[in-house]
């Protein structure tokens, strides 16, 4: 397991009531893969992302996550995972230090080790007097990037992104991706969701959700080539065209 | 998990102080309305203007006159003629008119004429009328020994009104919108994805307002006793313990409000219409519960504040002590208990 797969879903099913938001998906994520998650609104990636964080228990099917069940050792999960979500959830009010001291806190993190990674983000982040500023104030590209460090403060298995770069200027995404790569490199997983296609080109494996289910697994030169398609963005309207559901 | 937990409350006590409000609405308003409900607001009947009417000023009719125009509570404004009572009391010239008969003091009566058009004002005035028309040695006049208020002050009643007013509005309302804001801003998702629990989260988020309430009760008790000179003789253990049980089941409200609602907004608007109202109509603090039809002195027993407020009365005015309130205190203990279970739970669910 430890060498392999970080993420494991099988069958993973989760309906509410008579709708079956996500139906029997089976898929695996090696370690230090950046594997991205796409699909239209409403195809169940949200779903999906809240079975795999331990915050929804599965109707059926089975799936571990850093080793550990994610219907009974949701707890552990928690643990090995970082979490980022589409809207902006650092604490506005609070500057950029207490943030960082908030979370590595809830983390388990001394606070020695609090210190030092102040200091290494203050410098990966090119922050000087911004640490004590209040993070509503940060202009939001600055805001994203500081999210995805805190997600990742506490150098977890994975981390799980969930729509990172909505609304951020094409410069920023990019210099965004670069700190994915690099996190990727350090061996973290990066398991990621996102609209834009350019993005999913990024990505070391895709998956596409249509109503439910997984409709393509692969990289994106295979997928490519198994749609006749010159980018994603073809392949992906090819697969959302034949979406029952809104 | 100490440190996330330690970590975390920090994090509760920093938004407190960042936000000017909170500190305004959780310190200042009790302080406000100690003194709106002590100095201001008032049942009392002060200032009664009355006139008299007397066909000739008799010896007998200024003695008593004399005895009115001496009641600290009573402005006298001087005589009119018998047949002008009418026209005063239409006029607003006086709240009362006391109308001597010929030969009073022989065989002759007093009568009392008042304005109801506040049934309030009317009563208490006719009452101070007629004690001093019928004299302290009347025979047929029961003797009348006022217990524990002498004065008929109303500080004494308004003080426990206030403090079962002013802990359910910073506990309750205070933390439900603590709770849903982050559920507004998506925080809370974050939270739930970290390994802090639940029940942690519940938890550090009371303590800070636990603290913010212990202020409050002392900068209370404090107003009470020096402020509105309350006698405050009752057990203080009893207080505290009471009023402690008493904060706990606000913030356990706080929090299931938190449970039901998802906007700020409505945060309040719950908790203002919903706990608020019933602790001023529902608890004894305005209206006497003895006087209500039988359906609302139902409902009204599941009103926290109408077991708080008669036990603070108790403790506070009458100076009695555990032995006299355990029956409230059970029913408050229970009260809390059962909501922080039904609460924790819910927010649990919610998490699914």
């Amino acid at each position: 397991m430890a060498t392999a797969d970080v993420i494991a879903a099988n069958r993973l099913t989760k309906r509410f009531g008579d709708f079956t938001a996500v139906d029997a998906i089976t898929f695996n994520v090696a370690r230090g893969e950046i594997f991205g998650f796409l699909g239209a609104n409403g195809a169940g990636k949200s779903t999906a992302m809240r079975m795999l964080c331990g915050l929804s228990t599965p109707t059926s099917g089975s799936g571990t996550v850093a080793g550990y069940d994610i219907a009974t050792q949701s707890e552990l999960v928690k643990r090995h995972i970082g979490y980022m979500s589409q809207k902006f959830s650092l604490y506005g009010q609070l500057t950029v230090r207490q943030n960082i001291a908030l979370f590595a806190g809830i983390y388990g993190l001394k606070s020695k080790e609090i210190k030092e990674r102040c200091q290494a983000l203050a410098e990966s982040l090119d922050f000087t007097k911004e640490m004590d500023m209040p993070v509503a104030i940060l202009p939001l590209g600055q805001q994203q990037k500081l999210s995805f460090s805190v997600a990742t403060i506490h150098n977890p298995d994975i981390v799980f992104l969930d729509e990172p770069t909505g609304g951020v200027d094409p410069i920023t995404r990019r210099q965004f991706w670069e700190m994915i790569y690099k996190k990727a490199e350090e061996g973290t997983t990066v398991f990621v969701t996102t609209h834009y296609m350019d993005e999913a080109e990024y990505c070391g494996r895709v998956s596409i959700m249509v109503d439910g289910r997984i409709q393509a697994l692969g990289t994106p030169s295979e997928l490519k080539q198994e749609y006749h398609a010159r980018n994603m963005d073809e392949v992906f309207r090819r697969l959302a065209r034949k979406a029952q559901r809104q | 998990m100490r440190n996330s937990f330690t970590a975390f409350i920090h994090k509760e006590i920093l938004h407190i102080i960042r936000d000017p409000r909170t500190m305004l609405i959780a310190l200042l308003i009790p302080v406000v309305q100690m003194v709106l409900f002590g100095f201001a607001i008032s049942m009392e009947v002060n200032d009664v203007e009355v006139l008299a009417a007397a066909p000739e000023i008799t010896p007998a009719v200024e003695a008593k006159v004399s005895q009115i125009a001496h009641n600290p509570y009573i402005t006298f404004k001087g005589y009119i003629a018998t047949e002008d009572v009418d026209r005063a009391i239409a006029a607003n010239e006086a709240m009362a008119v006391v109308v001597f008969s010929r030969d009073y003091g022989r065989s002759g009566e007093a009568q009392v004429v008042v304005d109801a058009s506040n049934p309030v004002t009317a009563q208490t005035s006719a009452g101070y009328l007629t004690q001093i028309l019928n004299g302290t040695r009347s025979a047929s006049a029961p003797g009348i020994t006022i217990l524990y208020n002498p004065q008929l002050k109303s500080a004494y009643n308004f003080v426990p009104g206030i403090m079962g007013l002013i802990f359910m509005l910073i506990c309750a309302m205070l933390t439900s919108v603590s709770i849903v804001r982050e559920k507004e801003t998506g925080t809370m998702e974050i939270l739930l994805v970290s390994p802090i629990r639940p029940v942690m989260i519940v938890i550090a988020k009371m303590i800070p307002y636990l603290m913010l309430s212990c202020i409050d009760l002392a900068l209370i008790l404090f107003i009470s006793k020096y402020a509105l000179a309350l006698p405050l003789s009752g057990s203080l253990a009893a207080l505290v313990v009471t009023s402690l049980v008493y904060i706990i089941l606000a913030l356990a409200l706080g929090l299931f409000v938190s449970t039901i609602v998802d906007t700020q907004m409505a945060a309040l608007l719950v908790s203002g219409m919903v706990f608020i109202i019933p602790v001023i109509m529902l608890s004894g603090m305005m209206f006497p519960i003895e006087n209500m039809p039988l359906p609302l002195q139902w409902i009204s027993n599941i009103v926290p504040a109408r077991w708080y407020i008669p036990a603070m009365r108790k403790i506070m005015v009458e100076g009695l002590g555990f032995g006299y309130i355990y029956p409230e205190l059970i029913v408050l203990s229970l009260m809390a208990i059962a909501l922080i279970a039904v609460s924790v739970k819910r927010f649990k669910i919610r998490l699914q």
